[in-house]
């Protein structure tokens, strides 16, 4: 399997600044699993990337990476200039620039909504209680959870608390939002109100890095679509070629199965 | 199958249908021959042995044991002319306890509901009738005044300085060292050596010692087990697994024997003192592992979460870990703090006269041979009524602090 490698740079949406520059990431699972062999992936600003491809191929390790969730044992990641390394100071100064919305949204249950967003702004920015509470109804007001701001994570639907995920990383103002399978765990008609809160954000020129199995929105809203499998980063596509005209057979092959 | 027709539908929930108690009894006591005899047999065998008690309690029971030392069991060998100073306390608490009661339902529509009233009147109606307490009546009924005055103090407190919680707790932490000032004197009050504290006074002081001690204690082991450095990893299941590996009473032992050996001569630390340190060394191991539970059953998400926030990791563990982990392991907490609590009858056997080591000397009263029943039986009502309590508390935390619906 040959990594596959960009001949020229595509077309982006906004810019040619790199927000995340990986190279080579190379990781190991502590049993000794080889879940990373070398990939490579530049995010630039403002774009919105779709990463795909089948379970077990490595892509939300890959994401996890960038914020220094999963440490890699080789190759380097830079965000937002700041290069990853095993320093606690820098790891979170790279969090703080990162925001991460989960499969399972991971809300703090014990903590109201308005609590769950004000929480890092307040204890990590330092932010008057005021301020972030003002900001946190607004990005409430934004995802449309403002009625709930009240109410504790149970008491709200798998949509909404997803929604309340996004506003709880955007009240950071992360530079990049990473999204990992934030659709997988709702139930099918409260996917649609996650997606529109996404599209919005994308529309707002977000830079984002979304791992997600929804083709509509990835091409829709995508600036690139990128298939991994096996630990391997396999084709790299604006999302017109990479659904209509795939470079490689892995990502025919891989769309057939989807689609 | 039946078709429902628009008018028959309602959207009220229907009225449970209310069984008669004839019905009742038949429906839960006498569904079937092997029930309806299940049901006798226990019955027969409860009402029995209520009523042997009874007949028992009235008829053959020698009561006089209690009232006439009723002193001895509250407060031990302290001196009787020094009892204000334990009026003092118990006013201290009664009030404080008030305070907080009001503060903590400040937000409560009635704070004096029906049942709450009724409570109270038989509290009053106790301390009128109960022969022991009799005596001391009018001391008493001033104690549940000041709790209601407190209650009522608090509740407008609390609804005029919403920020008043945290001084609560300052309070209560600074009314240990008060009721430790007014237990053994100094600073213009009369000495006490701590030989002359005794009965329920002591019971309670070694438990809310042990309780205060080993709760931070038990918190930093269980953190040091699951720790990333390996050495602190090691040092915290050592002790765990040492100390759960030795009985309570060999522990008291060590404690009464051994800690004076390491210290230098003429630093000998007061037996009580010992005893707590004791008590809250062993409870300390329990209760890591009942802390460990609970940090162990917060997803991992919820760190992954606070980490990927920029939290660092002490506010990690303290908003988001530790929150959830000891909301759930509550319930194994308080356990572990009931315990202790009945532990503490084993300071008896090392020598400190708490409640049942002084129910043990008056019995060795020749006066008072053979009342074993009357003494015990009382002596058993006040644990019950402490632990009780204390599971009480633990459901009404679990309740204010359930967030799910």
């Amino acid at each position: 399997m040959t990594q596959f490698q960009t001949e020229q740079p595509l077309a982006h949406a906004t810019s040619t600044e790199p927000v995340i520059v990986a190279r080579d990431v190379e990781k190991w699972y502590d049993n000794g699993f080889h879940v990373l062999k070398g990939v490579s992936m530049t995010v630039y600003k403002g774009e919105v990337l779709v990463v795909m491809g089948p379970s077990g191929s490595g892509k939300s390790t890959f994401i996890r990476t960038f914020n220094a969730l999963e440490p890699y044992q080789k190759g380097s990641i830079e965000v937002d200039g700041i290069t990853i390394s095993h320093d606690l100071k820098n790891i979170e100064a790279i969090r703080r620039e990162v925001g991460m919305v989960f499969q399972q949204f991971n809300l703090f249950p014990h903590l109201t909504v308005l609590q769950n967003v004000t929480l890092a702004p307040i204890w990590v920015r330092r932010w008057p209680k005021a301020k972030a509470q003002e900001v946190a109804m607004q990005l409430l007001e934004r995802v449309g959870i403002l009625e709930q701001a009240h109410k504790f994570p149970g008491q709200l639907s798998g949509g909404q608390q997803q929604r309340v995920a996004i506003a709880r990383s955007l009240a950071m103002q992360p530079k990049v939002m990473l999204f990992d399978e934030p659709t997988s765990a709702l139930d099918p008609e409260m996917v649609r109100e996650v997606l529109d809160v996404m599209r919005g954000l994308a529309k707002s020129g977000m830079t984002m890095v979304c791992v997600t199995h929804e083709v509509g929105f990835a091409r829709e809203v995508a600036d690139r679509v990128v298939l991994m499998d096996g630990g391997y980063l396999i084709e790299e596509n604006t999302p017109q070629e990479f659904f209509g005209n795939p470079r490689e057979d892995r990502t025919q092959k891989f769309l057939s199965q989807i689609l | 199958m039946t078709s429902v027709t628009p008018d028959s539908v309602s959207s009220a929930r229907p009225d449970v249908l209310a069984l008669g108690p004839v019905a009742w009894a038949k429906k839960n006591l006498f569904s079937d021959w092997f029930n309806s005899l299940l049901t006798i047999v226990i019955v027969g065998i409860f009402s029995w042995g209520i009523f042997r008690l009874i007949l028992w309690a009235f008829t053959v029971a020698q009561w006089q044991v209690i009232p006439n030392n009723f002193g001895l069991f509250m407060s031990g060998t302290f001196p009787s002319q020094l009892y204000p100073r334990i009026w003092a306390l118990l006013a201290v608490v009664c009030g404080l306890a008030g305070l907080s009661w009001g503060v903590l339902g400040r937000n409560v529509s009635t704070l004096f509901s029906r049942n709450v009233l009724i409570g109270l009147g038989i509290v009053c109606a106790f301390i009128v009738l109960f022969p022991p307490t009799r005596p001391n009546s009018l001391q008493l009924l001033p104690m549940v005044a000041l709790v209601a005055g407190g209650a009522a103090a608090g509740r407008q407190i609390g609804r005029k300085f919403p920020g008043v919680g945290k001084w609560i707790s300052l309070s209560w932490f600074l009314s240990y060292f008060v009721a430790l000032w007014l237990l053994g004197g100094g600073l213009g009050l009369t000495r006490v050596s701590t030989n002359d504290w005794g009965g329920l006074v002591l019971t309670l002081f070694t438990a809310v010692s042990g309780i205060v001690l080993c709760f931070p204690l038990g918190l930093l082991l269980a953190l040091g087990r699951r720790s990333a450095l390996p050495v602190v990893r090691l040092l915290s299941t050592v002790y765990i697994e040492l100390v759960r590996g030795v009985p309570l009473v060999a522990f008291l032992f060590m404690g009464q024997v051994m800690i004076p050996l390491f210290l230098p001569i003429g630093s000998r630390p007061d037996r009580i003192l010992r005893a707590v340190i004791a008590l809250a060394l062993f409870s300390a191991a329990y209760l890591a592992e009942n802390v460990r539970a609970g940090l162990q059953a917060v997803p991992r998400g919820q760190r992954e979460a606070a980490m990927s926030l920029g939290l660092n990791t002490p506010t990690t563990l303290g908003l988001i870990i530790l929150p959830q982990a000891l909301k759930i392991a509550i319930p194994a907490i308080v356990g572990q703090f009931i315990s202790l609590f009945q532990d503490t009858t084993l300071l008896s056997i090392v020598g400190l006269a708490e409640l049942l080591g002084i129910g043990k000397s008056i019995l060795a009263n020749p006066a008072y041979l053979g009342r074993y029943a009357e003494v015990y039986l009382f002596l058993a009502v006040i644990y019950w009524f402490f632990c009780y309590a204390m599971s009480l508390a633990s459901r009404k935390i679990e309740e204010k602090l359930n967030t799910e619906n």
